[in-house]
């Protein structure tokens, strides 16, 4: 079974962000990344599927050189091969320009599976695994949290809200966006960073692939980025520790009548 | 109905959720700023029935789609029979609520017609016909404006909550009702829907509690906990958790709070180390009262708390147990 997992990397969760000049994107000088948390599931799940049912898992990757770490990483968990989609016509692209680029290559590699995170930590638009679906004439299933595969049958669990799930079935190829907690994602071995060190990383511009700036014209722009107003009507506690408990608790107990 | 704007209404079983009035509430502001006319499709089993209400809605017309494949939800039927009714109807503005099921299609529908969407949108702004759209980006950190772009329909789902679902204007006469009759071949819907569940062994309703100690991932691992337990003790309260404190196995699921978890509405609401993404708040916002421990002054949490500490949590929540203990021993 061939599998492609999409991986995006995004700001670290701590990463203190500044706008770019452009007001159009953060300053990414400074900023350390990592892959996309429901991105990390993914590539679990695919290696997971391989060491069940055989097969390889090719990583998929959109960005400028610092992909290469994400790419990496993943090669040091298991990833048999990878794909490094970079070129300066490829940064800044929406959901469906990303979706186009991935398309190209996967329509000759034909995987069986297509796994994405569900959304991405920058941007959110929850929207790149659908549409890659969409181009791929893959039927899809999203916000995923459980697998199972027998022969050329695949059922997966899909989170609902508010606690539901439901089971859908569909022939394979398919393409699945997951979600976050599905399963426990390893860690590299010493062996595997050793190992990922001969694995092989294509590369591939959009010359490449034929796609010129009107294959990857934006169908949403980014207008500008701001930190917005914050409408909060918190009353914030002053001092030490141990004075804002104490307010806290007086606060609780006679303003706010709770305790 | 030609350049006006299309409402996708979620029913479920005939039945309209708040969300779907929401989605409607979205589309006749939406319209009234642009000045064309507004219509709503409802698909599906029981889509005449939930057709019935919506035609109290001021609308121009209800739309029903009614197929056998659109018996139940799926993606592939979903995405076939609204691209017919747009292909027919061509609206210049297809208006959705971000919903679990939305996210599961629109995108295709999008792609399937050439159209972009802009989804999970918090707001928009018109500015001589020109719509721009409001989103939160990196997390909350940021707001983001987008504009779409390409010749029509485009395609925009809002967050739940943006638009009020009392603020839905009615009319005395009902809109017509227009019956679509959509053409799916069996093949063309590829995923088989089973019924959808709840795990059994949710035995934790935290519905009920009075006080909830609610812990995010500043918790940091398993070990946190501990001291956590101790100021939960102390209140009487029961311990939730945000998503990533779940996913992490570090609590189990059926302690978490928000869109995939439970929603509840304690007197008194703690979160220690949870930034407060929407689909956090959406659980608990409802809470009578909220504090929020965490580090970052910047926290969205700090949206819907009462009180806030911005601080370390590790160095609050043991003084806070002995003010708690205190009061408690003093009556
Ligand atoms: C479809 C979907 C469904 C989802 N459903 C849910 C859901 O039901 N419930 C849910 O909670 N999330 C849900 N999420 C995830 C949600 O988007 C957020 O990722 C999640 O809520 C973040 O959890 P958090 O606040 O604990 O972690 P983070 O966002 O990482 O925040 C951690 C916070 O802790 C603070 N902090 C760190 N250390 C300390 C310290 N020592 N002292 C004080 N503060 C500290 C940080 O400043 C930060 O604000 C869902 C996401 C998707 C896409």
């Amino acid at each position: 079974m061939k599998i492609a997992v999409a991986l995006k990397q995004v700001p670290t969760r701590d990463a203190l962000l500044r706008l770019s000049e452009s007001k159009s994107w953060i300053e990414e000088r400074d900023v350390s990344f990592e892959v996309n948390e429901p991105d990390a599931y993914a590539l679990e799940e695919a290696l997971q599927l391989k060491e069940k049912h055989g097969g390889e898992v090719v990583v998929c990757s959109l960005g400028p050189p610092r992909v290469q770490q994400a790419i990496k990483e993943a090669l040091a968990k298991g990833a048999d091969r990878a794909i490094h989609f970079e070129d300066t016509q490829f940064t800044q692209l929406d959901a469906n320009g990303t979706a186009t680029v991935l398309s190209k290559v996967l329509e000759s590699e034909r995987p069986d599976l297509v796994l994405t995170g569900l959304q991405s930590d920058d941007l959110g638009y929850a929207q790149t695994g659908v549409i890659l679906a969409e181009r791929l004439g893959y039927p899809h299933a999203t916000i995923v949290m459980e697998i199972q595969i027998d022969g050329e049958k695949l059922r997966v669990k899909r989170e609902l809200e508010a606690g539901w799930f439901q089971w859908v079935s569909m022939p394979l190829p398919a393409l699945l966006t997951i979600q976050s907690g599905i399963n426990k994602p390893r860690y590299a071995s010493l062996r595997g960073i050793m190992q990922a060190k001969s694995k092989p990383i294509s590369k591939v511009t959009a010359g490449e692939l034929g796609l010129g700036s009107e294959d990857l014209s934006p169908k949403q722009n980014i207008v500008r980025l701001y930190v917005p107003e914050r409408k909060s009507n918190t009353e914030f506690l002053q001092g030490s520790a141990q004075q804002m408990a104490a307010q806290l608790v007086d606060k609780l107990r006679n303003e706010a009548r709770v305790l | 109905m030609k350049d006006g704007i299309l409402v996708f209404v979620e029913q479920n079983g005939g039945k309209l959720d708040r969300v779907a009035w929401e989605a409607l509430a979205a589309g006749q502001k939406l319209a009234a700023e642009l000045g064309c006319e507004v219509s709503c499709v409802v698909l599906g089993k029981s889509a005449a029935a939930a057709g019935q209400q919506l035609a109290s809605a001021r609308v121009a017309q209800v739309c029903v789609g009614e197929a056998e494949p659109l018996v139940s939800y799926t993606p592939d039927g979903y995405a076939l029979a609204l691209k017919e009714i747009i292909q027919t109807l061509e609206p210049a503005w297809v208006v959705f609520n971000h919903t679990y099921q939305v996210r599961d299609f629109a995108p295709k529908l999008a792609a399937s017609l050439g159209g972009g969407l802009a989804s999970d949108c918090v707001g928009y702004r018109v500015e001589n016909q020109r719509v721009t759209l409001l989103r939160q980006a990196f997390q909350g950190k940021f707001a983001c404006e987008v504009e779409l772009t390409g010749p029509a329909p485009h395609f925009v789902s809002f967050q739940a909550g943006v638009f009020r679902e009392d603020s839905v204007e009615r009319q005395s006469e009902s809109a017509p009702v227009r019956t679509f009759e959509i053409s799916i071949a069996p093949g063309q819907v590829r995923t088989r829907p089973e019924e959808p569940f709840r795990e059994a062994k949710q035995s934790v309703d935290l519905t009920q509690a009075e006080m909830i100690v609610a812990v995010g991932r500043g918790i940091k691992g398993p070990e946190g906990l501990e001291t956590v337990g101790k100021l939960a003790e102390a209140l009487g309260a029961e311990i939730a958790a945000s998503r990533p404190v779940c996913d992490n196995g570090w609590l189990p699921m059926d302690r978490q709070v928000g869109s995939s978890g439970q929603t509840v509405a304690p007197k008194l609401y703690l979160a220690l180390g949870i930034s407060g993404a929407i689909q956090h708040q959406v659980g608990m916002k409802g809470s009578h009262t909220i504090v929020a421990v965490n580090k970052d002054a910047e926290a969205p949490i700090f949206e819907v708390a009462t009180y806030g500490i911005v601080g370390d949590l590790f160095e609050v929540v043991g003084p806070l147990i002995e003010e708690i203990k205190k009061l408690k021993a003093s009556g």
